[in-house]
């Protein structure tokens, strides 16, 4: 546990408490004094607190210098930082790297719009009842089913090497689109089962209400089953963009010059493999702010939904 | 509730041919769910205008059954429902235009907890009978005001207490101008204290002259407030009557049992 988990716990015991104390201030006199019994209480919660953060800080410190010296003692470290942590390729990569992160931010940009879109169509197609609409429902069913068991890389093979064998005329061979659309189809399966299982959610008699309100089915799925569908899924979507964000890198194995593919250049001219550290680091620091909100997002949710209850 | 409500039911009455004929009718309805569970067996009904139905019975004697059938929310497997003489249970009939014309309100509830109450009660109007934005709103504040939820307009309606809900609940079937209002056991979900707020409104409707037919197991209500009392049993109503006949007189020995049961739960 850490110290700042221990001070919100106690803070929120404490509005707890003051929560209680106002309903039954406002019925008499407000002339509250904690007991002695809270005050020991509080005490030794307090205590155990302390405890728990100096355990905490320990082991992370002995974790830390372990594999500190586990790793610097290897017989083969020397070599390895010069290879992986060079300072001086570092900062030859880095601006290289950055340049061809803007591909992949303006990757993520477009393929997750569309991929919100296609996923959410797919999710309503699968969700369509009837047997007129049984043509588009088996084909967004096997569209999903498809994309989400294909692995990605080979989804990308053969859209960026496959489609231009093919030289369709007016078909784009630009590697950045190709890998682009292997990226939506992917993720759209992905996220049409997400939204699936928000639209599944929503409870029937929400149907049945909006039903009996002479809402056509349309008009139902439109007003009261996909807003509340969408409000929920928004974490596991959030969770999704977070993955897209980091397999925009795979686009390079296209040769679209992306921030992997920029390392890989002046790794491949050096033979040293500093680059593809500075590219891991600089996606792990642009996912980390989405993971966070993500976190966020979900936390707040959580609690609008939990009414009350410590544990 | 209001005089002008009446006057809409009374304006369709005459559009439809006359006032003496039933609003809502049932002919031998039945209704399976699978193979062998009979819910209703052989069931005929007549809802005269501006009367109040009750259908009592056991739970799972099948009342809320029919009136979600009445609503076309479930299929009927044989028989016919006729609203105003139209027979609705018609495979050409548009299920839509029906619903509209008959307001729903359920035992939960069934609030949509994503809009505020003004929301929840102006979306039918707006998005099915095309009303403008400011009429629909207008209209549902007048409502509100009404049903006493003049200031909870825009709150969401996990901020509002049961009866409240409820009561948004009959304010958002109201509000469609309904010729039949069906009542599912509204207070069944509701703390004793919050049971009469709810029913208090269903006295106000009638003494407005709508049309309703409620299932319920306040057996006190119901005795007051019908004109028309079904007591529903294994698919069939075994008895129906006056609130007088079917508490005071029952003919029949299920009748007899069943009330004699809710006399000794103190539920009468």
């Amino acid at each position: 546990m850490t110290s700042s988990n221990t001070v919100r716990m106690t803070k929120d015991e404490g509005e707890g408490e003051n929560g209680n104390d106002d309903r039954l201030g406002a019925g008499g006199e407000d002339t509250y004094t904690p007991s002695a019994r809270r005050i020991a209480r509080e005490r030794y919660k307090r205590a155990r607190a302390r405890r728990a953060t100096a355990v905490a800080a320990l082991s992370t410190l002995v974790t830390g210098v372990v594999l500190f010296l586990v790793i610097t003692g290897s017989p083969g470290w020397q070599r390895t930082r010069e290879t992986f942590f060079s300072a001086e390729y570092a900062r030859m990569a880095l601006p290289k790297v950055l340049d061809g992160l803007l591909l992949n931010l303006r990757l993520l940009a477009i393929c997750g719009v569309c991929v919100l879109l296609l996923g959410l169509l797919l999710a309503v197609a699968r969700t369509l009842r009837g047997p007129v609409f049984f043509p588009v429902r088996a084909l967004a069913t096997a569209y999903t089913d498809f994309f989400r068991g294909l692995p990605l890389i080979i989804c990308l093979l053969m859209v960026v090497f496959g489609v231009p064998a093919l030289r369709l005329e007016g078909v784009t061979t630009d590697p950045v689109l190709l890998g682009g659309t292997a990226l939506v189809l992917t993720y759209s399966a992905y996220v049409a089962e997400v939204f699936r299982a928000g639209i599944e959610s929503v409870h029937p008699s929400q149907r049945a209400a909006a039903r009996s309100l002479g809402l056509s089915s349309a008009k139902t799925l439109r007003y009261v089953v996909l807003p509340q569908a969408v409000r929920r899924v928004v974490p596991p979507l959030l969770n999704d963009l977070v993955s897209l964000q980091k397999d925009t890198g795979l686009v390079s194995i296209a040769g679209a010059v992306d921030a992997v593919y920029a390392a890989q250049i002046i790794a491949g001219k050096y033979f040293n493999y500093t680059p593809y550290v500075v590219a891991g680091l600089v996606f792990v620091a642009l996912t980390i702010p989405m993971t966070r909100f993500t976190d966020w997002v979900t936390a707040r949710m959580d609690r609008r939904r939990a009414q009350g209850g410590t544990v | 509730m209001t005089a002008d409500d009446t006057r809409t039911a009374a304006d369709d009455t005459r559009a439809t041919g006359g006032d003496d004929g039933p609003v809502l009718r049932l002919e031998s309805v039945r209704k399976t769910f699978g193979r062998d569970r009979v819910v209703l067996r052989d069931v005929s009904l007549d809802v005269a205008p501006h009367t109040v139905t009750a259908l009592i019975g056991a739970s799972g004697s099948g009342k809320s059954t029919l009136l979600r059938c009445a609503n076309l929310l479930e299929e009927i497997d044989d028989g016919a429902i006729f609203l105003d003489g139209e027979e609705i249970t018609d495979p050409r009939a548009d299920p839509d235009a029906v619903r509209r014309r008959i307001g729903v309100v359920f035992q939960s509830y069934n609030l949509f907890p994503h809009m505020t109450v003004l929301q929840n009660i102006t979306l039918a109007p707006r998005r099915v009978l095309g009303v403008s934005r400011e009429e629909a709103e207008a209209r549902a504040r007048e409502l509100l005001g009404r049903l006493g939820l003049g200031d909870k307009a825009g709150e969401y309606p996990d901020r509002l207490s049961g009866g409240q809900q409820q009561r948004a609940a009959i304010v958002r079937a109201l509000a469609v101008r309904p010729r039949l209002l069906l009542l599912d056991e509204i207070t069944a979900a509701l703390d004793p204290e919050l049971v009469g707020e709810v029913l208090s409104v269903v006295r106000d409707l009638k003494a407005d002259g709508m049309t309703m037919v409620l299932a319920t197991h306040e057996m006190g209500f119901a005795r007051e407030v019908a004109d028309q009392v079904c007591f529903l049993d294994n698919g069939v109503v075994l008895e129906r009557g006056t609130p007088q006949e079917v508490f005071g007189n029952p003919r029949q020995e299920r009748t007899r049992r069943f009330l004699r049961r809710i006399v000794e739960a103190g539920r009468l």
